[in-house]
């Protein structure tokens, strides 16, 4: 059963290598493309089933026993991860068929975005640091090519500013696991857990800490190291930004709590409490930035990272409830802030602008599509009983529970903010009436089907796991229950040896 | 319960398409269902009234508490049978009010959304569920303020209702949150059996000003009030249904639900108190000098809101049995008067009352409604109003506080409605006319609303008993227990608080007569905005905003470099700071023990950086870098690790001779930094440098026992076949991490292609 733990990787590597051999084929590699995406998904169902009800999954790589080869291991916390992946895979790959043109999907788009999905799963499942690492690589050389493919001028700025930075957290992230080599003389996650606790010297651990925190925050986008991702992702095609924006920064936040709930938990009076502190200033951050611009997807840009804030807040308030709460925060914002920016490809579709001083009218015209921007846009600002409700109710009930009230103060103040910027959009781009009645730039509707069925389904998750999310929610508290016991973790990868 | 709450949302999804069908039959359609539960409602009085709550439990989230539970007893009930009836009645009117609109099957749609909502507020017994209808008909209320939508002031109105209550709103949820945390369940009957709990409970004072920050934006209050008036930018049916007769009850009904648990301390009685009659007072003075309709009947809304709360304030079981009556006459005359304004309007354009006269003759049934609710609203006796006048005061009377002032307020109060009711009321339809107006003829659908409220707020006034026993006493006893049953009388002989109602009319006369003479006050600024809470919410933005504004420009500058140096001097310091602090420096044993060649090695690195640094040609920069790493190859050599060596050196030969090809076609180095510049850029440079040497050292003085080294070596050749431990890792050990390498290197090959190949066509340049 264990072997099926590979399948996230195999999957995309085998569908953009498929791809790569019928790279004149346009028609062929769309059907490759969506194809591979809907195994993706089921592999990955599958496997978030079998962790649900079986417990953590372990596959030894080449059978060489942790810590010695490469473990991956899939807990119930990488199960629903994977599945998002596959989620935003399949509907990405549907809605590229109109909004990719010809030229770059010959160039490789939907092998790229496999070879980004094999990295993003691999992340995902990874039990070993070094080999986290690597996985990072292949995310940020995919994603690199995806921002610049095209060769358009503001992507190729985006994309600049994007690799380096992201290149600076790649490096503070191999020194950090170096030092952990030499320290603790292992790689493996649940092996380098076991070791630390072992060493006497705090402070060398608590600075490796903050190099995995610095790392992995520069990744998932907190202030004050967000800066890369208002310059980019605006940038490429409505559908890369649209998975990067649910699915990429979110593996920043993974590893933030895969190695603060499984590595370094040892002193989370100042490491977790630093969270706290980080969050706050993200949430804000972000939400104030988002506040004041005026195109439609540097807003939804700022507002990822005010999202990341309540979902690092999650992580740092540290008790079963705020993890669970994390979890689902990610699990509802990815299908919700992709769907966002798939609304905005379509807007653009119809109006040919981002820009929204100029747009405007969409509501007399595209009911429907405000409908469908809504239903995202309340659930991402928390309006119940939208998904949105849930993921910030857990988050701020855990936060009363210990007493945190300050950051439950900002929380909800970002809360409000993030009602009126998603009001602002609205009213800006669906109720006024547009400067000029026509289309400002080059506007098409052919295709628009492929590109609003993925809306719709995306649409349809958030209705779902906000009317019904008790279930989404067990699975998330299960998640949260693994994460607060990280020997569940360790036993699971070590095999009770010790 | 929750089958007529969902019904009434299933509905809202269907009535666009039922009207693209029905076309106008549509509204009388869509009453039927709201109708029915009203009627279903009204079935349950009896029961409730002996004292038998409904209850139905059905599980939602229970991993966080909520649930979808509703428990209906009096004071439900009374909300339940206004939100249905009025909701019927409004969705009837608006079929005339949008006749032959084709967009109107939008508005059918919201409107119905929020009955639902706000039905589903006052029957949840779950503190989480009422807060889930709550959030909806802020957004349903935000949609309809706005729903002549090309209007820019329609937009901003409905934005500042929805800043304010949504705000009030997420105040509430933390005070929801902790309430259920002092009472140890999110169930409000729950709560209110446990006594004094709460109040005895440390987080109290969170829990109240939870509670209040969100009833009393919701319900208008001072310094709250000023989104209702603009909130009659929605069309009339809006602000007679949401805007006056329901949801801005949603936050004293709110107070009144949870005033068992949570009311009883100085605090609690004399906040709402003071707010309370300060919004009484301050909506009736705006009221009467303004000369719009719908600001007038928006303001003297305000005014009752905060009588309400005043009542909820002294809190006393006949305030309580007043709250009640007021709350249904209210709705009767209110409701009655903003339909008839919003025909007015609607069939003359008109709806400044100083140009209003003279319409009875053309528009007799609107006027005959719009008369009778007028005097239900003076307080003239046969009328209903006149019981919930003299309940008001009956209640003052009895406060056990500042009672006086409470009645002075109120007569006052009272008395400016009395001016109010007769310039909207009666004024258009008797006064002299003032100008020419064109009317249309009224739609039958337009009048049924109207008629039927006012003719109710006169009948009421015939049937205390069974009001009495069956809505008034069980909602006032939900909220206090029946030990003294107040009866509901019409007539309570000659006493005092028939003086003071004759007195509050009299001088209701005078002002009436006065206020032309006022002439202007409407224009000046205090009518505009008293007390500045408008500006203070229009700078609070506008500063929150700039703040925004500023940080987006200061942080996100749009500069590579200092994006960078920020980046690595915040992780730098962070992780220098924290390492120092934790480091035990005295049991750290650290030896130097240096040989001749490996200090000449040192040397050797040293002198390539500061030349690489300072060097003035690109070609310089790159031989030191390349002297750099024989060095450290020459390191690797050192310690024993001979093919590493060769791998570094193969690297670095190959990266200055590919470096050397590309720097033949970059154009010539300049260099533009300044002096100053290049020191600060050292400098953190340096630090960089010494704290990874620092965490380095202090690592390696740990004992290094890696059980890796022993497994590697002797596994290498025995199971995995190679003698060569690095390849054996390579491509065996941790053959994932090669395999990720290589696709690394493949994904660089085709963005190297593509950068190179792939152009935008010239027509897309720059449009993105």
């Amino acid at each position: 059963m264990t072997s099926i733990v590979s399948l996230p990787i195999v999957i995309p590597l085998a569908t953009a290598a498929g791809m790569l051999l019928v790279r004149r084929n346009i028609l062929l590699q769309r059907v490759i493309g969506v194809v591979g995406s809907a195994a993706l998904l089921a592999a990955a169902i599958k496997l978030l089933y079998v962790c649900y009800t079986e417990g953590i999954q372990v596959l030894q790589l080449g059978t060489w026993p942790a810590p010695f080869g490469i473990s991956l291991v899939c807990d119930v916390f990488s199960g629903i991860m994977l599945v998002l992946a596959g989620i935003m895979s399949l509907t990405t790959s549907l809605y590229a068929v109109a909004d990719i043109e010809r030229r770059r999907t010959a160039f490789g788009f939907y092998s790229l975005l496999h070879i980004l999905m094999m990295g993003i799963c691999g992340a995902f499942l990874t039990g070993d640091l070094f080999n986290l690492y690597v996985w990072f690589e292949v995310m940020l050389i995919a994603s690199f090519v995806l921002i610049a493919l095209g060769g358009e001028k503001p992507q190729m700025e985006g994309a600049i500013k994007y690799v380096a930075l992201n290149l600076i957290a790649s490096m503070i992230l191999v020194a950090a696991v170096g030092l952990v080599y030499g320290l603790t003389g292992s790689l493996n996650m649940a092996d380098v857990a076991v070791h630390l606790r072992d060493v006497r010297q705090e402070g060398v651990v608590l600075g490796i800490a903050i190099l995995f925190m610095a790392a992995f925050g520069i990744k998932a986008a907190v202030f004050p190291v967000f800066f890369w991702l208002p310059a980019s992702y605006h940038t490429p095609p409505a559908a890369i930004s649209a998975v990067f924006a649910g699915l990429l920064t979110k593996v920043g936040v993974y590893a933030l709590i895969r190695t603060f709930t499984l590595i370094f938990t040892e002193n989370p009076q100042l490491t977790h409490a630093a969270l706290v502190v980080i969050a706050a200033a993200t949430m804000l951050s972000g939400v104030l930035g988002a506040a004041v611009q005026m195109d439609f997807r540097r807003v939804l840009s700022f507002h990822i990272i005010s999202q990341i804030g309540y979902m690092v807040l999650g992580l740092a308030l540290f008790t079963p409830l705020a993890i669970a709460g994390a979890v689902f925060y990610i699990l509802h914002h990815i299908i919700v802030k992709a769907n966002l920016f798939f609304v905005s490809g379509v807007v653009h579709r119809l109006r040919g602008t981002y820009d929204l001083k100029k747009l405007g009218g969409l509501y007399a015209t595209h009911v429907w599509l405000g409908v469908l921007f809504m239903i995202p846009a309340m659930s991402l600002a928390g309006i119940p009983p939208l998904s949105g409700f849930w993921a910030k109710l857990a988050i701020i009930r855990s936060g009363l529970e210990i007493e945190a009230y300050w950051v439950v103060g900002v929380a909800l103040f970002v809360g409000l903010l993030t009602l009126y910027s998603m009001t602002k959009i609205w009213a800006e781009a669906f109720w006024k009436e547009p400067a000029s009645p026509g289309p400002i730039g080059y506007a098409s509707t052919s295709g628009l089907g492929w590109m609003v069925v993925p809306i719709v389904l995306l649409a349809a998750i958030t209705v779902a796991i906000g009317l019904g999310a008790e279930p989404a929610f067990e699975v998330a508290t299960k998640a949260g229950q693994e994460l607060v016991n990280p020997q569940i973790y360790i036993d699971a990868v070590l095999g009770g040896r010790q | 319960m929750l089958l007529a709450v969902c019904s009434i949302f299933a509905l809202s999804i269907a009535a666009p398409f039922l009207h693209r069908i029905a076309k106008d039959y549509c509204a009388p359609l869509l009453a039927l269902l709201p109708g029915s539960i009203c009627f279903y409602f009204i079935s349950l009085a009896p029961r409730i009234a002996e004292g038998k709550p409904v209850e139905e439990k059905w599980e939602w989230v229970p991993s966080l508490g909520a649930n979808l539970t509703f428990y209906v007893e009096g004071l439900s009930l009374l909300f339940a049978i206004l939100v249905t009836g009025i909701g019927t009645l409004i969705v009837i009117y608006a079929g005339g009010y949008f006749k032959g609109d084709a967009a109107s099957g939008r508005f059918y749609s919201l409107l119905l959304l929020f009955m639902g909502a706000m039905l589903g507020i006052v029957i949840s017994d779950n503190l989480f569920a009422l807060f889930v209808f709550w959030e909806l008909t802020s957004i349903s209320s935000y949609l309809l303020i706005g729903y002549n939508h090309k209007d820019e002031e329609s937009r901003s109105s409905a934005l500042q209702a929805l800043i304010v209550t949504g705000g009030g709103g997420l105040a509430l949820l933390a005070g929801f949150v902790l309430l259920g945390m002092a009472a140890g369940s999110f169930e409000i009957s729950a709560i209110n059996q446990s006594g004094p709990e709460v109040v005895h409970h440390s987080l109290y004072p969170l829990v109240v000003i939870g509670v209040l920050v969100g009833a009393f934006t919701k319900s208008a209050q001072f310094p709250f009030h000023f989104w209702l008036p603009n909130a009659m930018a929605a069309p009339a049916p809006v602000s007679a249904y949401l805007h006056s007769a329901t949801m801005v009850k949603a936050g004293v009904f709110l107070l009144a639900r949870l005033h068992p648990s949570i009311a009883d301390t100085p605090v609690f009685v004399w906040t709402v108190s003071i707010v309370g009659a300060m919004t009484m007072l301050l909506g009736a003075v705006m009221g009467a000098i303004s000369t719009d309709m719908k600001r007038m009947l928006a303001y003297t809304t305000v005014s009752i809101l905060g009588c309400l709360t005043l009542l909820l304030g002294v809190g006393v079981e006949s305030a309580l049995f007043a709250f009640g009556v007021l709350v249904l006459a209210h709705a009767l005359y209110k409701g009655t008067l903003f339909l008839v304004a919003g025909t007015v309007e609607k069939l003359s354009g008109e709806r400044n009352v100083k140009h209003l006269g003279g319409l009875f003759s053309r528009l007799p049934a609107l006027g005959i409604a719009g008369s009778l609710a007028a005097m239900s609203m003076i307080g003239v006796p046969l009328f209903f109003g006149f019981v919930a006048k003299e309940a008001i005061y009956e209640a003052a009377l009895k406060a056990t506080n500042m009672s006086g002032l409470w009645i002075a307020a109120m007569v006052v109060s009272s008395a400016l409605f009395v001016a109010v009711a007769i310039l909207v009321g009666i004024k258009p339809f008797f006064g002299p006319e003032v100008r020419e107006l064109t009317v249309k003829k009224a739609p039958a659908l337009m009048l049924v609303g109207p008629l039927m409220l006012s003719v109710l707020g006169f009948a009421f006034f015939f049937l205390p008993d069974l009001l009495g026993k069956y809505l008034i006493h069980p909602s006032s006893a939900a909220v206090i227990g029946d030990a003294n049953i107040i009866v509901l009388k019409s007539w309570h002989g000659l006493n005092a608080v028939l003086g003071l109602s004759v007195l509050t009319i009299a001088i209701g006369i005078v002002i009436y007569r006065f206020l032309p003479k006022l002439g202007s006050v409407s224009e000046s600024s205090f009518a505009k905005d008293p007390f500045g809470a408008i500006s203070v919410y229009e700078r609070s933005l506008a500063g929150v905003l700039r703040f925004g504004q500023w940080q987006a420009s200061t942080l996100q500058n749009g500069y590579l470099r200092k994006y960078i140096l920020l980046t690595i001097c915040v992780t730098t310091a962070f992780a220098g700071i924290v390492f120092i602090l934790h480091t035990n420096w005295k049991s750290l044993h650290l030896t130097f023990d240096l040989r001749v060649h490996e200090a000449a090695l040192i040397i050797v690195m040293v002198a390539a950086v500061a030349i690489l640094v300072r060097a003035s040609s690109r070609l310089t920069a790159i031989v030191a870098l390349g002297v750099l790493g024989y060095a450290v190859a020459l390191v690797f050599m050192l310690y024993g690790a001979p093919d590493l060596t060769m791998t570094q050196l193969c690297i670095e030969t190959l990266s200055v001779v590919l470096f050397v090809f590309v720097l033949y076609r970059l154009p010539q180095f300049i260099r533009l930094s300044r002096r100053r510049t290049r020191l600060r850029d050292a400098i953190v440079a340096s630090c960089v440098g010494a704290l990874m040497a620092c965490l380095v050292l202090v690592a390696s003085s740990e004992p290094a026992d890696s059980h890796l080294r022993q497994y590697y070596s002797t596994k290498a050749y025995e199971e995995a076949f190679g003698r060569n431990v690095v390849n054996v890792i390579l491509v065996d050990f941790r053959a994932l991490d090669t395999l990720g390498e290589i696709t690394v290197l493949a994904v660089a090959a085709i963005g190297v292609f593509a950068l190179l190949k792939l152009r935008p066509p010239a027509d897309t340049e720059g449009a993105a």
